[in-house]
């Protein structure tokens, strides 16, 4: 079967990795959801661990941002260790939740503004002003998120975790429930965080979100990890394409982005 | 970590007092009740209650403040809960702050929200014919009681807010704390309920608290019944701020 298949990573060696996994194991009661899983991700990388629900990404993710402890095995992030240096954990990391983690009372800039002062940052105001126009907000920037549109809150949501330039972001499930155009906005976003040298462990259900995004995708099924790869070392693992002709019909995403117009729609809601 | 405790904690407190100055309906459904007891039993059932030479309204006011405190705090176990179950309290958990400042911005944001429940009721009782005669330490005696009562309740409604699993558990807990004052002195004196009622009604909390917060408001002997009082609330405090950490550290792994 595939367990066993595992690519050697072709990333720097344990250690000066931005995360090193090895042997992680969790289990809730009678129920076990992290079955030994190694990882390594590459500083500045985007990381997807893709995997069914339940499959235990969010597991992994809660162990890695010092939320869960783990049972067994070790976790280092930015060379920290997540159970013996949990406050320094903190200090470089930023956890983005499956549900945009934001506050609907206050206004936009106000949760921006919240977060750099617990981070104490000095110079909170012109720290949310920049997020804010770095993620299309700035019009929106007064007004309580709750009247936001789940991209906006999404957006919203990633540039709280930028704040203090954490070397490390764990987004887990980004774009879980948001319709197409918002996806791309988010794609847009982790793609600009990881050019600014970011490490980004992202963990996704959707297939071509792991594709578009990821330098190196790991599955994760079960509790293992099944294969660990980049795309293409990934796709090698199956017998060679067979060449076929077929037509070349757009998608329905294609049709839907076409007929709605991606471009910049989505700030006006 | 505990260097940016008090920083922290003030950045939280303006959080969840902004949350307040936003949603004033938090501080009208906290009086409301309080404020339809006082008008039901001053005005319907105060002239056939047996309590005292005075005016009925300055007997019932200490009980009523009590009940007041009762009803405010279960928005504490509700304010909590939402936090957890909307992902900000992970978030707040996954960053480098004190992690106890969580808590007790909740706690303190309590603490001011009844602060000002109290003294719109209080402003209402003195509007219906409530006077006292206390002097300046007579009061700051009264808010210290209040104070202390409305830490120590709030501290035990943060344990349902950490571990109820629905909006509707995290606020009901505090239904039968505001009963508790019924079976007390807060409404008649104990003297008049027949015995096991009696007992019990000597016997626990809520009366002591009144009977000292009537005595200091009609600036007679306070006696040994403020030493009860306080006991009471400071031994309610340690125990739930001791089961509060305990859940906490228990939800937080």
């Amino acid at each position: 079967m595939l367990t066993g298949m595992s690519i050697p990573p072709t990333t720097d060696p344990a250690g000066r990795a931005a995360i090193h996994v090895r042997g992680l194991e969790k289990s809730f009661k009678q129920l076990t959801v992290l079955r030994g899983v190694d990882i390594d991700v590459a500083r500045g990388s985007i990381f997807a661990l893709l995997g069914s629900n339940g499959a235990g990404k969010t597991t992994l993710v809660k162990i890695l941002s010092t939320l869960l402890k783990a049972d067994a095995g070790s976790a280092e992030v930015n060379g920290l260790d997540v159970a013996s240096q949990a406050a320094e954990v903190r200090a470089s990391i930023s956890l983005t939740g499956q549900f945009a983690a934001v506050d609907e009372i206050l206004t936009g800039r106000e949760n921006l503004i919240l977060v750099a002062r617990l981070r104490h940052l000095k110079g909170p105001g012109a720290i949310a002003d920049d997020l804010l126009r770095r993620f299309s907000l700035t019009d929106a920037g007064a007004r309580r998120v709750a009247t936001y549109s789940g991209g906006m809150r999404r957006r919203l949501d990633i540039a709280m975790s930028l704040i203090g330039d954490p070397p490390v972001i764990f987004l887990d499930e980004p774009t879980t429930g948001l319709d197409p155009e918002a996806r791309l906005e988010v794609w847009r976003a982790v793609r600009e965080l990881a050019r600014g040298g970011t490490t980004v462990l992202l963990t996704t259900q959707y297939l071509d979100e792991a594709e578009q995004l990821a330098d190196r995708i790991a599955i994760l099924h079960d509790g293992r990890i099944l294969v660990n790869g980049t795309l293409d070392e990934l796709k090698r693992l199956l017998p060679p394409a067979k060449v076929e002709y077929v037509e070349k019909q757009p998608t329905l995403e294609d049709v839907f982005l076409t007929l709605v117009g991606t471009a910049k729609s989505g700030e006006q809601r | 970590m505990n260097r940016h405790f008090l920083g922290d904690t003030t950045v939280l407190l303006g959080r969840s007092l902004r949350h307040i100055a936003r949603s004033p309906d938090t501080i009208i459904t906290t009086v409301i009740t309080p404020i339809a007891m006082l008008l039901l039993f001053v005005y319907v059932l105060g002239g056939a209650i047996q309590a005292g030479t005075g005016e009925y309204v300055n007997y019932l006011l200490p009980g009523i403040l009590i009940i007041t405190i009762a009803s405010g705090i279960s928005y504490t176990a509700y304010r909590l809960f939402l936090d957890l179950q909307g992902g900000i309290f992970e978030r707040f958990q996954s960053m480098p702050i004190a992690r106890s400042a969580v808590l007790w911005a909740h706690v303190l944001t309590s603490l001011v929200a009844n602060l000002i429940s109290l003294v719109v009721v209080l402003l209402v009782a003195l509007a219906m014919g409530f006077r006292s005669g206390a002097g300046v330490l007579g009061w700051l005696a009264v808010a210290g009681i209040l104070v202390l009562f409305t830490l120590a309740l709030t501290w035990l409604a943060v344990i349902p807010g950490l571990t109820a699993s629905s909006v509707d558990g995290a606020s009901a807990f505090a239904y039968p704390l505001i009963f508790l004052p019924f079976v007390s002195s807060a409404f008649v004196p104990t003297a008049s309920m027949p015995g096991p009622v009696r007992a019990f009604a000597e016997n626990q909390p809520v009366t002591s608290i009144v009977n000292t917060l009537r005595a200091l408001f009609t600036e007679q002997p306070v006696g040994t019944g403020i030493w009860t009082a306080l006991a009471w609330c400071v031994g309610l405090l340690v125990v739930a701020v001791t089961f509060a950490g305990i859940t906490y550290r228990r939800r937080i792994g």
